[in-house]
């Protein structure tokens, strides 16, 4: 029981983190067309720049002695994601602008920018995992009912929820979130009725980044940051989107936990063919409903 | 001329060995082998308009299938080359079946997807792939008896197969399916009026490009006589997405030479400094924003504006 309770809240963390990648991605490419395949990097350098912040010291990497060690895992969040807002921002102004209408150009750029990320992570973090410790406050697990809940999981789960509620407020309830829904769904008209579409471009951009690298950083104390978890995380947001269709943020959430829950009782189960059990959800999918769960344009 | 100069280049691929010391044969047999591969993606990318982020699946698929047959069930080559060349090409089948319901980006997403599985499954699906330590201890085979762990015999063997393979799919885009396809890169929806089944020439395309991607896999896998769970990464994918698109996709001698582009570079630069990837990176980037069209269709056009201008 315990140990299925254990790899619920596995699943369910995971599935949080998903989304936090998935619901950038998601609306990158559902607004602009543009395949980020720099997200899983965005990701791993938000792991990094937690595990920079938040890595007892001493250290003896060169990189722990220009940052201080900050007190809290959500003061570090907020500087993750902040700099992986202007990160993603320069991103997109000085090279994906440039490259605007050549959507193939666009992809082989972030691939690009994710080689150099993922050496550049290599030559200044070193090629060992740095863990990066769990909050104090929420090392004790939760007890109910004579079972033990980790904490920090549930708090995970919560964050990916109050995410998911403010997003989805910010979509239907706020001009740009109205703004973006036009976008995605016709962009020539919203163009066209004098929505501000470049500067939409960027906003969008920066949250999508800012999603992520807040989300490497939380997820840092269940995943640690390690040279290669771009390249983990990436194809599990590919398939989410693929899953729950491209700029639908009910897609996101929904594919998230769905894939978050395979994901993790495939390796349980099954742990030599977790990868090939992500397969059929997305073959089911692809086959049946090529635009994804909640998707409303075609892949 | 152009005879004169196809003369000269059999010439110097079939002289290569006695001129050149086995470090040099070996690059060129590495350089073969990308060749292949990188000609045989272009088909999709650059005939078919379809770009493919998974073109490893079918290099590593091939050349695993080939190792794990021989190193756990003991096969000798004559069979386990071509159960290789066919179990991929079955794959081939039911990955283009399903990314095949996308086009463009969503395309290459899925196959980045697909690949990316079977990726890790060659990493956590240790009792056959062994994981992280690969397949080591193969061998290569022995045509008609003759040895090929020599850098010269087996550099003939390679560039015999290369030869072939180009020729092949020279054949292929000059057909009347070739053309069909470039229809359908270019005006699916007319292809589709004119009666031509767009989405089954795609299809076939796909597979046929898997199945030359499986040859130079078991190339590969002859070479290094080792395979890694690397092979089959996103990593393998850009390198010949990169080959294909530097040298200029859909063109013949593109691929080629971009692939000997990346190989060389991927050589020479890894000598100095460890950053391959990186270095590949910044290629890639500069290669996009600077010379979208890539080097041949480059240097041609600037040959011509050289031509034009000489007689005035």
């Amino acid at each position: 029981m315990q140990y299925w309770i254990i790899q619920s809240l596995n699943s369910l963390a995971l599935g949080g983190l998903l989304f936090l990648l998935a619901a950038g991605f998601s609306l990158i490419f559902g607004l602009m067309r543009i395949a980020n395949l720099t997200h899983g990097s965005l990701y791993m350098l938000g792991a990094y720049a937690g595990a920079t912040l938040l890595a007892p010291r001493p250290q003896s990497l060169k990189v722990f002695q220009y940052f201080p060690q900050v007190p809290s895992i959500w003061i570090a969040a907020l500087l993750g994601g902040a700099f992986l807002a202007v990160l993603g921002g320069l991103l997109e102004r000085l090279i994906l602008r440039k490259l605007a209408g050549n959507a193939l150009g666009q992809v082989l750029v972030t691939l690009g920018i994710s080689f150099i990320v993922a050496d550049f992570c290599l030559i200044v973090w070193g090629g060992d995992p740095i863990s990066i410790p769990t909050p104090e406050a929420l090392r004790q697990p939760l007890q109910v009912a004579g079972l033990s809940f980790p904490a920090y999981r549930l708090v995970v789960v919560a964050i990916a929820v109050v995410t998911a509620a403010v997003l989805y407020l910010m979509m239907e309830r706020t001009r740009l979130g109205a703004m973006i829904r036009a976008g995605v769904d016709d962009m020539q008209m919203a163009r066209a009725v004098g929505i501000p579409v470049s500067k939409l471009f960027t906003t969008v951009f920066c949250i999508g980044a800012a999603l992520a690298g807040a989300g490497g950083v939380i997820g840092g104390p269940i995943m640690s940051a390690y040279p290669g978890l771009d390249a983990d995380m990436l194809p599990l947001a590919l398939i989410v989107v693929i899953l729950g269709g491209i700029g639908s943020l009910l897609g996101a959430f929904v594919g998230s936990f769905l894939i978050g829950a395979i994901y993790t009782f495939g390796t349980a189960l099954v742990p030599d063919l977790a990868y090939v059990i992500l397969f059929l959800p997305m073959i089911v999918v692809i086959a049946f409903r090529p635009r994804g769960l909640f998707g409303r344009q075609t892949v | 001329m152009k005879k004169g100069a196809w003369i000269l280049l059999a010439v110097a691929l079939a002289g290569l060995p006695w001129v050149a010391g086995e470090f040099y044969v070996n690059l060129t047999s590495q350089i073969f082998i990308a060749a292949i591969f990188a000609a045989s993606l272009n088909l999709l990318v650059g005939y078919g308009g379809l770009p493919s982020l998974g073109h490893a699946s079918w290099l590593g698929l091939a050349a695993y299938i080939s190792a794990w047959m021989s190193l756990k069930l003991g096969l000798g080559h004559w069979i386990t080359a071509p159960v290789a060349l066919l179990g991929t090409t079955l794959v081939a089948c039911a990955f283009g079946w399903i990314s095949l319901r996308a086009t463009g980006l969503g395309f290459l997403m899925i196959t980045l997807a697909l690949s990316q599985v079977l990726w890790g499954t060659a990493y956590r699906w240790v009792s056959v792939t062994d994981g992280d330590n690969g397949l080591r201890g193969l061998t290569r085979p022995m045509p008609f008896g003759i040895s090929l762990d020599g850098a010269t015999s087996f550099y003939y063997f390679t560039l015999a197969i290369t030869v072939v393979a180009i020729v092949v799919m020279a054949m292929f885009v000059a057909s009347p399916f070739g053309a069909a396809l470039r229809g359908t890169r270019d005006q699916p929806r007319r292809m589709g009026a004119l009666g031509h089944a767009v989405w089954t020439v795609r299809w076939i395309t796909f597979v046929y490009s898997a199945f030359w991607g499986a040859v130079s896999g078991l190339l590969f896998v002859y070479y290094n006589k080792y395979i890694h769970p690397a092979s089959l990464s996103i990593t393998t994918s850009a390198e010949a997405l990169l080959g294909v698109i530097a040298g200029g996709s859909g063109t013949l001698a593109g691929p080629i030479v971009g692939a000997a582009i990346v190989m060389l570079l991927k050589n020479y630069v890894s000598a100095y400094v460890e950053r391959w990837n990186m270095l590949m990176g910044f290629v890639f980037v500069l290669i996009v924003i600077f010379m979208p069209e890539g080097v041949v269709p480059g240097v041609k056009r600037l040959a011509r504006r050289f031509g034009r201008r000489k007689p005035e």
